[in-house]
């Protein structure tokens, strides 16, 4: 009960931050709006997929390294697919790359299941060879995304009966992003598989005297991360219309969101609500920092250092929780 | 005794000399390799191609020097390729301003620097080495990018000591030897006879009893990761020599097979297991390997599979044979 009330209470706390953070947004570009947040909600979109998709994993008590390559071989593959196809083709394309996601995902759990390797292990050998694989489908940046697609999660909602000017407000990605999430996530938290994603996350021994299929759920909690991973580079291809086949600073991002989120890197706590909030502020003080006119490049090293100080504070905290 | 010893498993057996002396599986392997290059290409293995190869193999191995350290601790260290990237880039945009071995000294400055700052997290943050590393090379990686842009008038050049360590030869052997039997001496001694050498060892075999017989972890491991930007940083300079064109991904190519190079050489990523002659043999073997890739004209993309499968494959042998003592 009490740590419930806790773990609201982080993410509310993080939604007063993302608020503050809005807040001085609008104080430092007084027109900062509705397409503002529009194009805010877009470059979140892909970091919060992978937070998602490693929240998952995390809670579940592994790690998955390789997430920002399989984004990379989702978005190539959807490039590749999508290049030269009619608009009919666009969505079995999309189902196809998802369950490539997710098969991807499940291999990486199945190694680790099969190979008694640690997870780290296996994800890290992994992000090579899927490297390799975007690499092996795309050479170079190249392919095409199907332009009504792209439309779905450009501009914003239209809602019959409301207003315009209120919907503005609601961009079509931010909407995609929840739609998502909550489609796969709500349920699937309430079902058997959910509770046992928690319980290997906290105590793989307890779980598995339990009567957790602890293998299986391994598996499973991979294959939904490698599907998270999959939306996160379709809407890489999507926003940006073509496919880059080297990996993004997704993996690190991802990390410190989930960190950030409330998510212990020992696994078995957390939500995915927090995390996703957590991706809004880092983009959010990007997003600042490049309104203030700092070089990209400067930019870039401030939220590494941001990222690896989440990191640290999270393993200091963590420590100190054990004692 | 005896018949549990003789129901011995193939594999277990395979292991155990493996593990008791890991180099001569290795020799025999990069043997069959240098033999199937020569099926594939009659002739090529003569004296100027082994100098060659050996002179690709050398930077790889100092790189694999930092995994090798940093696993026998259970860590890695993922910023050495692009600490070595930057090392190497300081130096050539300075020497022309300030001549060659201020610069040398300032190129070694960022790659201590990085060293320190992961030691820190590592050691005192307990941040997983593995994202630790990372972080503090995608930093680097941004600072390289804005440093560039201040030196982009300077033009660069590479101090002649170290084109005479990368390009020369004496005696048809490479130049690089100079610099490189005196560090594997050093590393090797180190590893085997000095107390750091033994902490490292001692940490990656069971870190919580290390800690109660009084040893500062988090000490043993600022130095370890402050060492790493070190040797990160000097084989940047050298395999600028070698290559002789400064860029901003100059070494990060040696980042992958520098964590394979480890792991090939028997150094157990788990830690606790391992020595750094397992390591030179696995940089000569990949520097091989590479060849051969080459000549059956193997993409970039197979490449990486491969050594990502290297990396899976060994470890996963190593986890059975730890599994079945």
């Amino acid at each position: 009960m009490i740590r419930g009330v806790a773990r609201n209470g982080w993410a509310l706390g993080l939604l007063a931050l993302l608020l503050l953070l809005l807040i001085v947004t609008r104080i430092i570009q007084p027109g900062f709006g509705a397409s503002g947040l529009d194009s805010l909600a877009r470059a979140a979109l892909p970091f919060a997929f992978a937070a998602v998709g490693m929240g998952i994993v995390v809670i579940a008590g592994g790690i998955d390294l390789s997430i920002a390559s399989i984004m990379a071989v989702a978005g190539v593959t959807a490039a590749v697919l999508m290049q030269g196809a009619g608009d009919a083709m666009a969505v079995p394309i999309m189902a196809f790359v998802l369950l490539v996601g997710a098969a991807m995902g499940a291999l990486n759990g199945l190694l680790i299941v099969l190979t008694r390797v640690p997870d780290i292990v296996v994800t890290l050998a992994m992000l090579f060879v899927w490297e390799g694989v975007a690499l092996l489908i795309l050479n170079a940046p190249g392919g095409a995304a199907t332009p009504w697609l792209r439309q779905v999660i450009v501009g914003s909602v239209a809602l019959p009966g409301v207003p315009p000017e209120v919907t503005a407000w609601l961009p079509k990605s931010f909407v995609v992003l929840i739609a998502c999430v909550f489609i796969v996530w709500l349920p699937l938290r309430r079902s058997r598989l959910g509770l046992s994603i928690y319980a290997i996350g906290s105590d793989q021994n307890a779980a598995f005297r339990s009567g957790v299929p602890v293998r299986t759920t391994r598996v499973a909690a991979y294959a939904l991360a490698g599907l998270f991973a999959a939306l996160g580079g379709l809407s890489i291809t999507l926003s940006t219309g073509i496919g880059e086949p080297i990996p993004g600073p997704y993996l690190l991002a991802s990390v410190a969101a989930v960190v950030l989120g409330g998510i212990a890197l020992t696994g078995g706590v957390g939500g995915l609500v927090a995390p996703i909030i957590a991706v809004f502020i880092l983009r959010l003080v990007r997003l600042d920092l490049t309104l203030l006119s700092v070089d990209p490049n400067v930019t870039t090293i401030v939220e590494g250092a941001i990222m690896v100080a989440v990191v640290m504070a999270g393993g200091l905290l963590m420590m100190r929780g054990k004692r | 005794m005896a018949t549990t010893a003789s129901t011995t498993p193939a594999l277990a057996r395979a292991g155990q000399v493996l593990r008791d002396n890991p180099v001569v599986p290795l020799i025999l392997l990069l043997a069959a390799l240098v033999g199937l290059l020569e099926i594939l290409q009659p002739g090529i293995f003569n004296e100027r191609w082994a100098g060659n190869t050996i002179r690709f193999a050398i930077p790889l191995a100092m790189l694999a020097a930092c995994q090798t350290l940093t696993m026998l601790t259970g860590g890695i260290d993922l910023s050495a390729g692009m600490v070595a990237t930057i090392s190497a880039f300081v130096m050539a945009t300075m020497t022309p301003l300030v001549g060659a071995p201020a610069a040398i000294a300032l190129a070694l400055l960022p790659a201590v620097l990085i060293g320190v700052v992961n030691g820190f997290g590592v050691g005192i943050c307990r941040v997983h080495p593995l994202i630790m590393t990372l972080g503090t090379g995608l930093i680097g990686t941004g600072c390289l990018q804005v440093y560039q842009r201040y030196v982009i008038a300077t033009g660069s050049e590479i101090p002649a000591l170290f084109e005479w360590l990368g390009t020369g030869r004496t005696y048809g052997t490479p130049n690089a030897l100079v610099l490189f039997v005196p560090f594997a001496a050093l590393i090797l001694w180190g590893q085997r006879r000095t107390g750091f050498g033994r902490l490292l060892y001692a940490l990656g075999s069971n870190e919580h009893a290390t800690r109660l017989s009084g040893v500062r972890a988090w000490q043993v491991q600022l130095a370890l990761y402050t060492l790493s930007g070190l040797i990160a940083g000097l084989t940047g300079l050298l395999y600028v020599g070698i290559i002789r064109a400064p860029s901003l991904s100059l070494a990060n190519s040696l980042m992958l097979p520098s964590v394979a190079a480890a792991v090939i050489g028997g150094t157990s990523i788990f830690g606790g297991r391992g020595s750094y002659s397992g390591t030179i043999v696995g940089a000569v073997i990949l520097t091989v390997l590479g060849t051969l890739l080459t000549l059956l004209q193997i993409p970039e993309g197979g490449r990486r599979i491969l050594f990502g499968a290297i990396i899976l494959v060994v470890t996963a042998l190593y986890v059975r044979i730890i599994d079945q003592d």
